[in-house]
């Protein structure tokens, strides 16, 4: 039972992952590899209040939402003046950057030791230490993201992100200011993002630089397109499926050392598959910039 | 006569050492509907692409309703009141054809982060406002039974009549049309050039691109024949098509 849980948990703070950088990829078209970074941006911010400030939870999340929103900001802003393959390079730039940071600076992150021994959260009075407990809050976290989410893209904000993702020359045309509109996403996932690095902090105890790596960036790219890229769900289901995929490896009986591997191999078996027989994803509507070999 | 509604004065533009335009001036008063044509490389669509704020002029000015637009960005430059067609329409292929209108109005309070979050009930009066005012103008451009389906899946002449109705919704004074006409059935043009020539009772006022001869005799009050980057003859439309060097550089 806490074996299923504890998937299910991780499941939830993939879902917040992939729902923000579909924001930023699959409704707007701004690909982005730097989202791994802003993940664990919000889980360093918020296991060093923990640890350091001895702040409560909410706090933490509030503050690291705003840090990964304004880092968002500061990445955004002149990384999106470029255009298309150059901002997927400024973001894996960022991503490299963000992770050097993580692994070196080891006065303040403890370096690729970590940072061990994050406090159970607190919340209202009441400790979580089940995971019972930390499902819930890991689920209302996840479904504000979600219907913040769908606030934004059945708007007509969402049309113009679609406009942009489309035809930018268009968009423009049409009157909408296509700078402000990027970054504004940007930020929003950004933080977002960190809303879930914050749920890993929390749940985990311990912060270390592997856990936001450029392969996790592809792994959150991979779970946007897997599910389908600019669909609501799609990301949903998406992160659910990669996320239960590797543990079904387990029940096949194979040694612990060829586990892992075999977990890369599924992965990059199944994303080259989905881009070859289904760039669209399972839900989506839209098809990643690159992907379709526009 | 009307009022000047945009005063082009003596704008320069070079690409790579290739006059595109040479100290052009062109005003255009309010409901008038002004023809621009040449041949191909005369300048014209960078002439749209000068006061769109597309591209910015290297010298002169740009003035709309006496204020000064000159390298204000596109967006902006809609936002006042001037829209533009493409000669190859562009449009959101993925999504509906209601959607490409909608999107065309102008100052949504949905388009506001902060709306979308505290203020969603007026969002929505707003945006059913903006439904039905699109709907009609898809009725009257005789798509409204295409509203649903995804712009991609119009002809050509539909794209076309899409954009005009996109510039519509903007609610734009000036509409700068590249070549409305082109390449597009018989019994659709005369759709299109009905439109237009309907426009100016509805305060706008439009210049447009035109390879079409015919086109432009029945819809302008004025042409003005470009070439190279100048000006080289302007007056009544049938003036100005049998001048010689119109002639000479439509029968090469």
């Amino acid at each position: 039972m806490e074996y299923v849980l504890h998937i299910m948990i991780l499941a939830a703070i993939y879902v917040i992952l992939s729902v923000s950088l579909n924001l930023i990829a699959g409704y707007t078209g701004l690909l982005s590899i730097g989202h791994a970074a802003f993940y664990g941006v919000g889980a360093y911010v918020a296991a060093l209040m923990a640890l350091n400030v001895h702040s409560g939870f909410l706090i933490n999340l509030v503050c690291a939402i705003i840090l990964g929103a304004l880092l968002g900001a500061t990445v955004g802003i002149p990384s999106l003046r470029i255009r298309d393959d150059y901002f997927v390079i400024a973001t894996f730039a960022f991503q490299i950057i963000t992770f050097s940071v993580f692994n070196n600076w080891v006065a303040l992150t403890g370096g690729p030791m970590g940072l061990p021994g994050v406090p159970q959260p607190m919340l209202f009075g009441l400790s979580i230490s089940s995971h019972v407990g930390f499902l819930v809050v890991v689920g209302i976290v996840c479904a504000i993201t979600l219907s913040m989410t769908q606030r934004i893209v059945r708007s007509p904000f969402g049309r113009v992100l679609k406009a942009i993702r489309e035809d930018e020359i268009f968009a423009q045309a049409a009157g909408k200011n296509v700078a402000t509109y990027k970054v504004l996403i940007f930020i929003i996932g950004a933080g977002m993002a960190a809303a879930a690095g914050v749920m890993h902090a929390y749940y985990i105890s311990f912060v270390d630089p592997t856990s936001f790596t450029t392969m996790e960036s592809i792994f959150i790219i991979s779970t946007v397109i897997v599910g389908g890229a600019g669909s609501l769900w799609g990301p949903v289901v998406g992160a659910a499926v990669l996320v239960l995929l590797p543990e079904l490896i387990r029940f096949l009986g194979l040694p612990s050392s060829a586990a892992a591997d075999i977990r890369q191999i599924l992965y990059g078996g199944l994303l080259v598959a989905f881009m070859m027989w289904r760039p669209r994803g399972l839900l989506g509507e839209y098809t990643l910039p690159g992907v379709d070999g526009r | 006569m009307n009022a000047v509604v945009l005063d082009v004065q003596a704008v320069d533009k070079r690409f790579d050492g290739v006059k595109a335009l040479s100290s052009f001036s062109c005003s255009l008063r309010h409901g008038e509907i002004l023809g621009l044509i040449g041949p191909n490389g005369a300048g014209k669509t960078t002439f749209f692409n000068l006061v769109t704020g597309f591209i910015a002029p290297d010298r002169g000015t740009i003035l709309f309703k006496g204020k000064d637009i000159t390298g204000a960005p596109p967006y902006r430059i809609t936002n006042q009141g001037i829209s533009r067609t493409f000669q190859n329409p562009r449009l959101i292929r993925q999504v509906s054809v209601l959607d490409n209108v909608l999107l065309c109005f102008q100052n949504q309070p949905g388009e506001k982060l902060r709306n979308i979050f505290f203020n969603w009930w007026r969002i929505r009066g707003r945006e059913n406002e903006h439904r039905k005012q699109a709907l009609a103008l898809l009725e009257e451009a005789g798509l409204a039974h295409k509203a649903r389906d995804p712009a991609v899946e119009l002809s050509y002449g539909q794209q076309k009549i899409l954009s005009l109705v996109c510039c519509l919704a903007a609610r734009s004074e000036v509409l700068l049309l590249d070549e409305p006409v082109a390449g597009i059935a018989p019994e659709m043009t005369e759709r299109i050039l009905a439109t237009i020539r309907g426009l100016p009772s509805r305060g706008k006022s439009v210049i447009l691109i035109e390879h079409n001869l015919d086109a432009v005799m029945t819809v302008c009050d004025r042409a003005i024949f470009m070439d190279a980057g100048v000006m080289v003859g302007e007056g009544p439309p049938d003036e100005v098509r049998n001048d010689p060097r119109v002639i000479e550089a439509y029968i090469d």
